[in-house]
């Protein structure tokens, strides 16, 4: 039976059970004398920070007024009208640098209201009911085009529906969720929920899902313009950096987002292998992401190393002590530059770096980490452009998502503008469809 | 070190905490258990008649009304004076009291408003050893329909003639417990001072419908679907119980009828409060169904505590110490001008003072920009909306305007000189200071 400790990438390194537990709920959901306590919390502050903070300016307040009465199902419509995603925001937002960040009881007393297992508990309790709580508008006679079903997508493709448009939603996979079924650590999303939602959320009724159709691989923009009132791109960012380190092809070096994807769809993870000594490379969410599960797969050493100081890490100081909690060490101002072994890495050498008027420069100090598998978590990159003018390698936009060309719209992380996060791609997109409509109305 | 001993019209007890008359104190196990647990006395739960006991209702008897976390506010209940015989009653009471000879033992009473009725039963309280008797005037359900209870205690008549047949019955001290469910509580304590009351207790329950079940339709708490009226208290009544305890407690006629202060009680602050404004010492009843006994091991080191702070040795050297400033508005000094303050340090930006005056007072706070709220003196009326909405204590204060100012609300200097209604200019009836 292999164990942590056992050479190679191997499946079941700790038993089913302990994985099955290890890949539990990573917050526990409100009961609902936990939520009304939480509930109380909340001050109902004028013009509420929090709502600022929130990419979907959310009525945070209300809602939580909503938990508190008694009412969770009109607090998640509160939710939902601005976020039809909301219950996976709630399960996978930076809140610690979103909305909690700005809640005035963090200035308080370090303790804010725990405003996304409120808005969990909310959606969840609306969800549980079944039934779909938006109506659509009667048929506008219009269709639109939406390419990629991740969250920019599916909120843009909701938003259209609700307004009467029919819609098309084409994707590259197999099944429709994005990153919310393929990108993020199992234990945010647990219970198959990135595809209930989508379920729940086609509900609203008017639209016409695709798979296994990608821009520059059977659709062209061409024609989605010509068969289509409006065209919204959402695609994503199908390609990851490259190390630029000597030996990164050999084997067990993999990029972080495949190996999430692989764990996010395996029928069961006790039969994902993984390796003994795991080395991930980058600082965002992704790379703790990849981390964290490689720990819980029962990896015997993870670390992360990231290029730059602590303070720079894209990930937050939440998601860095939830990696330290499980075990995984953190180690900064170190980069890589040579992959050994033969054939497969079994060592990976990095540099120690500074920092000298930004720009990052090798100190010249070298050291070498035991690893049979290295995770590229180092950013992620548009492949597909359909001819639109570029801006930081991403779809320039203006405004509501609109792009160089007329009558095609951008959002999401393919899109150039705001965070790369689920929360602001479910906003851009939103936004473009309340574009799309007013433009195709008007 | 404080000395908690309490003395209230001649009935001795270790501390002024005594258990109200109520479920709590309703039988021998519970009132052990109390006096075990440090209680200074208790009023045993009102004794009826002799003969067959009153019944209860076989469904809930109790209410609620929730603060946050479920935390009790306020309860109600449905409950009728013991439903237990009257001879086994008097039997614990003796046991209890024999056990317990340095607490305080008080019997309340309710029997039919008959003379012969409470000669019937003094004897056999006395009997028992008990300190002293309460008389109660105050239960607003139930025994009320039968001419008892509140019933007694909003006729002052009745008070007065039932008090004077205690009087003229028993050496026991005699105790008048009255309702609130009254409009002015003076007349019912002057009444009971005239029948010749050696004291009163206050508050009795308020007449009350703490809920009503959305689905059923039915007041809670509901009994097969229909609810009555039940008598409130807990916290939520302790301010109108603290009004009517000072309105007795400088009433021209009443100033010096001892008072035993009940409603809300639940803290040691709650009963030195009580105490300050004339109560020689306070009666509890929810606290206790709500925390149990050990309450009052809080209560005795809070108040030692506080005694000591403040240089108190005994409890009659505060009480009654806040009554002389309790007044009319009318004698309130227009003269004090205070201004709202607001420490930027403390702030945490919720807004929430903001919302306050802006949409339902004087729209005296501005919002200025990084979430910075500041008092604009010169509309601020220092009406302190914003004090009791801010959630941080002592971030906002009430500063008052020292003499020589000018109010930039008003345009006046502001003067130390005391000046209140009964000379304002705008007061039609306004006497000209002499």
């Amino acid at each position: 039976m292999p164990n942590p400790m056992t050479p190679g990438i191997v499946p079941g390194r700790l038993p089913p059970s302990q994985i099955a537990e290890n890949f539990g709920d990573l917050h526990t959901p409100y009961a609902p004398h936990e939520a009304a306590v939480a509930a109380d919390r909340c001050y109902f502050c004028y013009d509420a920070p929090c709502i600022t903070a929130c990419p979907t300016s959310i009525d945070i307040p209300l809602f939580i007024r909503q938990i508190q009465t008694g009412t969770p199902e009109a607090a998640a419509r509160t939710i939902l009208e601005q976020n039809i995603l909301g219950g996976m925001c709630a399960r996978v937002c930076p809140t610690e640098t979103l909305c909690e960040e700005a809640c005035v009881r963090e200035a308080a007393e370090g303790k804010p209201v725990e405003i996304g297992r409120l808005q969990r508990y909310a959606t969840d309790v609306l969800m549980a009911e079944g039934d779909h709580p938006f109506e659509r508008a009667a048929p506008t006679g219009k269709a639109v085009a939406v390419v990629g079903a991740g969250p920019a997508g599916l909120a843009c493709a909701h938003r259209l529906a609700m307004k009467g448009h029919a819609v098309t939603l084409f994707e590259a996979k197999a099944r429709p969720g994005g990153l919310n079924e393929f990108g993020i650590a199992a234990y945010k999303a647990t219970d198959g929920f990135a595809s209930r939602e989508v379920d729940w959320l086609l509900g609203i009724g008017g639209i016409t899902v695709e798979t296994g159709k990608m821009l520059g691989d059977g659709l062209t923009l061409e024609g989605l313009k010509s068969d289509f009132d409006a065209v919204f791109l959402g695609v994503g960012l199908g390609g990851v950096n490259a190390l630029r380190a000597d030996g990164e092809d050999k084997a067990g070096v993999e990029n972080a987002v495949a190996f999430i994807a692989d764990l996010r769809q395996a029928e069961d993870l006790a039969a994902l292998p993984v390796g003994r000594n795991v080395v991930v490379i980058g600082g965002g969410m992704t790379a703790v992401d990849a981390a964290v599960q490689s720990k819980l797969l029962g990896a015997d050493s993870v670390t992360i190393a990231y290029r730059r100081s602590r303070d720079r890490m894209g990930a937050s100081r939440y998601e860095q002590d939830l990696a330290a909690s499980h075990g995984v060490r953190l180690l900064f101002n170190a980069m890589p530059v040579a992959v050994h072994g033969n054939g497969s890495v079994s060592e990976i050498e990095l540099e120690y770096t500074a920092e000298e008027d930004g720009a990052l420069k090798g100190t010249g100090e070298r050291f070498r980490l035991a690893a049979d598998q290295v995770f590229k978590a180092i950013g992620q990159v548009l492949t597909t452009d359909g001819g639109l003018a570029l801006e930081g390698g991403k779809i320039a936009v203006t405004g509501a998502g609109q792009t160089s060309v007329a009558g095609v719209w951008a959002g999401g992380d393919c899109a150039s503008g705001g965070d790369d996060l689920t929360v602001t791609a479910v906003a851009e997109g939103r936004d473009a469809a309340e574009d799309i409509h007013r433009v195709l109305m008007g | 070190m404080a000395d908690l001993r309490s003395d209230f019209i001649g009935i001795k007890s270790p501390n002024p905490f005594w258990l109200a008359s109520a479920p709590p104190t309703d039988k021998e196990y519970n009132v052990r258990r109390a006096f075990e647990a440090g209680w200074g006395g208790v009023v045993w739960k009102t004794l009826g008649e002799a003969g067959p006991p009153i019944v209860n209702v076989n469904g809930p008897r109790y209410g609620v009304v929730y603060g946050a976390d479920r935390r009790v506010l306020g309860i109600n209940n449905i409950e009728l004076i013991t439903d237990r015989p009257l001879e086994v009653n008097l039997r614990e009471i003796k046991a209890v009291k024999r056990d317990y000879p340095d607490r305080a033992m008080v019997v309340s009473i309710m029997v039919p408003c008959e003379e012969s009725a409470w000669k019937a039963i003094l004897p056999l309280v006395e009997e028992t050893g008990a300190d002293g008797i309460e008389l109660n005037f105050g239960c607003p359900h139930g025994m009320s329909e039968r001419g008892m209870g509140a019933a007694v205690g909003q006729v002052p008549e009745y008070i007065e003639m039932v008090a004077r047949w205690c009087k003229q019955s028993t050496r026991m001290p005699v105790i008048v417990k009255l309702t609130p469910n009254i409009t002015d509580i003076r007349y019912p304590a002057r009444a009971a001072m005239a029948g010749g009351a050696d004291a009163v207790s206050l508050i009795n329950t308020v007449s009350s419908i703490t809920s009503v079940n959305l689905d059923t339709m039915s007041p809670e708490p509901s009994i097969d679907g229909k609810g009555s009226h039940g008598g409130f208290c807990g916290p939520a009544v302790k301010p109108i119980a603290l009004n009517m305890v000072a309105d007795i407690a400088r009433d021209a006629e009443t100033r010096r009828l001892p008072i035993s202060g009940i409603g809300g009680v639940t803290t040691w602050r709650d009963a030195a409060e009580f105490m300050v404004l004339g109560a020689g010492n306070v009666q509890v009843c929810t606290a206790v169904m709500t925390y149990g006994f050990k309450i009052v091991q809080e209560m005795m080191s809070g108040m030692s505590q506080w005694m000591d702070e403040k240089g108190y040795e005994n409890t009659a050297d505060f009480v009654g110490r806040a009554v002389p400033n309790v007044t009319d508005w009318q004698y309130l000094n227009l003269n004090y001008v205070a201004k709202a303050k607001i420490d930027q340090d403390a702030c945490i930006k919720c807004g929430r003072c903001y919302a306050a005056c802006e949409d339902t007072s004087h729209q005296a706070i501005a919002m200025k920009e990084g979430r910075v709220f500041e008092v604009i003196d010169a509309e601020c009326v220092a009406c302190n909306l914003c004090v009791d909405v801010c959630p941080v204590e002592d971030c906002i204060t009430m500063e008052r305007m020292p003499d020589g100012a000018v109010d930039p609300r008003t345009g006046k200097v502001v003067t130390s000189d005391y000046a209140n209604w009964t000379t304002h200019p705008n007061n039609p009836a306004a006497q000209a200071a002499e």
